[in-house]
């Protein structure tokens, strides 16, 4: 139990009445990679907003640390440790990269910190050092992607979501954005990732749950995943 | 009503001095209604939340003023201070109280409850204080005059006017530069993604009301120096507001400042040079062609 940085214990959410999950749990420990897979309206997003606290579970509970958040806002659950890259990239489009970036450590007061996790995140992209002043909405697909996930780090969390970052970019670019989360993970941020590119997914992280239609139907370390026939057949189209 | 703001005696002058009269009118009856109209602004393009209680609100604050020059003796280059704090507090109360409730229910809503809220202020206004004209007397700059170019310039509309333009200076610094700006922009276009980013939307919000009171408390206290307090006052200045919210585009701080000096020209130009009682009319028709021409406005995004 005290190993496991998350655990959602059954939890089932609806939107105007309408069931998106049901009973769906899961673990991820300290340091891992996990990947969460499904089809389109599975109800992966779903999952990750209820542990954001962008909706609350109407049953269940959600344990992060040790300590019960299930219901606990958005706007405090920064301050916990935990980080949502929203599906969408969802950028602060008239603001420039470097204000986007200094809003996603609006949690932090230091301004010192501020400044080293900025270093940080140029360090990992790059791109985003020479793009600094440019505004968000100007950048283009891959770009976005990138300081979407700068500004999902420039809180420091413990725990880093990132739903479907491949949306809309080259596959080849996609390899790259996927070699930049494991390596923030090897930095010791823990990754909770959903993702379409389900080979490429799993190939980064240690284990995968497969949902469907609401429920988590399969789930085990990411080679037993990758080698059921169910799954290849599914999601790869093999 | 506006006629008290520029009753002066005529300089009979020439062409030359009734053209910068004119200006120079127009220029500053603009910078006023910038002030009034970016706190409508704000609040319309944080929260797509139309308060009809604007122009009540300038009303309250200038009752406010009003009472504090006549019984405390303050003079309205002091009361705006108070003035301003105050319809901060009432106007982030109101959405507290009344506006929050209303917030994610039909466009409707908080529409109406802003207009019950404008009737409410009204006639508590018109019940206490009865329906007549007071104008603070005595103030420091009654009557002083400055010429410039020929033109004869009143101190207090002038005052009010430089002073509307460094407030809003100053929000717009505030809203580009800050923290807190960067956190009410983006609250402004992604609710979501803000709170994301552990913005507390919710306090953006109140704190958006708060600042939008302030502009009108801090403008109509300026104004009791030379303009008359009845219960209706408010009317005029927020229909002119809201026609410069929608020339300006929602949300633009420079956006209104530049409506606001347009509308200002226009009409102290249309009232000299073609007829006083045509001022509004070329006011509206100037809206109405902006409108059907550009429908996000001059500057809109
Ligand atoms: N805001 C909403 N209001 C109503 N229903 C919603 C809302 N968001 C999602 N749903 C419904 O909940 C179900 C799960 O949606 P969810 O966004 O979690 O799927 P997803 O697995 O992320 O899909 P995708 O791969 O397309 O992003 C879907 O049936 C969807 O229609
Ligand atoms: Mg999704």
């Amino acid at each position: 139990m005290s190993d496991h940085m998350l655990s959602v214990s059954e939890i089932s959410c609806s939107y105007n009445g309408v069931q998106a999950i049901e009973d769906m749990s899961l673990d991820v420990g300290v340091g891992e990679i996990v990947a969460i897979i499904g089809a389109n309206g599975a109800g992966k997003s779903t999952l990750m907003k209820s542990i954001a606290g962008l909706i609350r579970p109407d049953r269940g509970s959600i344990k992060f640390c040790g300590e019960d958040i299930t219901g606990t806002p958005a706007n405090r659950m920064i301050f916990k440790g935990v980080s949502y890259v929203p599906e969408g990239r969802r950028l602060f489009a008239n603001l420039s990269v470097r204000e986007n970036l200094e809003l996603g450590a609006f949690s932090e007061r230091s301004r010192d910190v501020v400044e080293a996790r900025l270093a940080e995140v140029f360090d990992l992209f790059p791109i985003l050092k020479e793009r600094e002043r440019q505004l968000a909405q100007t950048m283009s697909g891959g770009e976005q992607q990138m300081c979407a996930i700068a500004r999902g780090l420039m809180c420091g969390p413990k725990l880093l979501m990132l739903d479907e970052l491949s949306l809309g970019l080259m596959p080849s670019l996609v390899e790259k954005v996927l070699d930049s989360v494991a390596e923030i993970n090897r930095k010791g941020v823990t990754i909770l990732l959903v993702e379409q590119m389900v080979q490429e997914a799993l190939e980064i992280a240690n284990r995968g749950y497969v949902i469907q239609v609401g429920r988590v139907v399969q789930h085990g370390t990411s080679r037993s995943l990758l080698d059921s026939d169910e799954l290849r057949k599914a999601y790869m189209g093999m | 009503m506006a006629e008290s703001v520029c009753s002066r005696p005529s300089n009979g002058g020439t062409i030359l001095a009734d053209f910068s009269q004119v200006l120079i009118d127009g220029l500053m009856n603009g910078a006023i209604y910038a002030l009034v109209a970016a706190g409508l602004s704000l609040i319309w393009g944080v929260m797509d939340v139309i308060n009809f209680a604007h122009g009540e609100f300038l009303m309250v604050a200038m009752y406010a003023c009003y009472w504090l020059g006549s019984l405390l003796g303050i003079d309205p280059l002091f009361s705006w201070v108070l003035t301003g704090a105050f319809l901060f507090f009432l106007s982030a109360a109101s959405y507290l109280l009344v506006v929050r409730r209303c917030i994610g229910r039909s466009a409707m809503a908080p529409l109406l409850a802003t207009f019950g809220l404008s009737i409410f202020l009204k006639n508590f206004c018109l019940n206490r204080f009865t329906p007549n004209f007071r104008l603070l007397s005595g103030t420091i700059m009654e009557g002083r005059v400055l010429h410039v170019m020929g033109a004869s310039v009143p101190l207090p509309q002038l005052v009010t006017a430089l002073f509307s333009l460094v407030v809003l200076g100053c929000l717009y610094y505030f809203i580009k530069r800050t923290r807190i700006g960067w956190a009410i922009q983006a609250t402004a276009m992604d609710r979501e993604a803000a709170e994301l980013m552990g913005i507390d939307t919710g306090r953006i919000f109140t704190l958006v009301f708060g600042f939008g009171g302030m502009c009108v408390g801090i403008a109509g206290g300026f104004m009791t120096s030379y303009l008359a307090v009845f219960p209706e006052v408010g009317a005029l200045f927020s229909l002119i507001a809201f026609v410069v919210v929608a020339l300006g585009g929602f949300g633009s701080i420079p956006g209104a400042l530049l409506a606001a000096l347009l509308i200002g020209l226009v009409e102290s130009f249309a009232g000299f040079y073609i007829a006083p009682v045509i001022k509004y009319v070329a006011v509206f028709a100037l809206y109405v062609v902006v409108i059907l021409i550009r429908p996000k406005g001059l500057f809109g995004w």
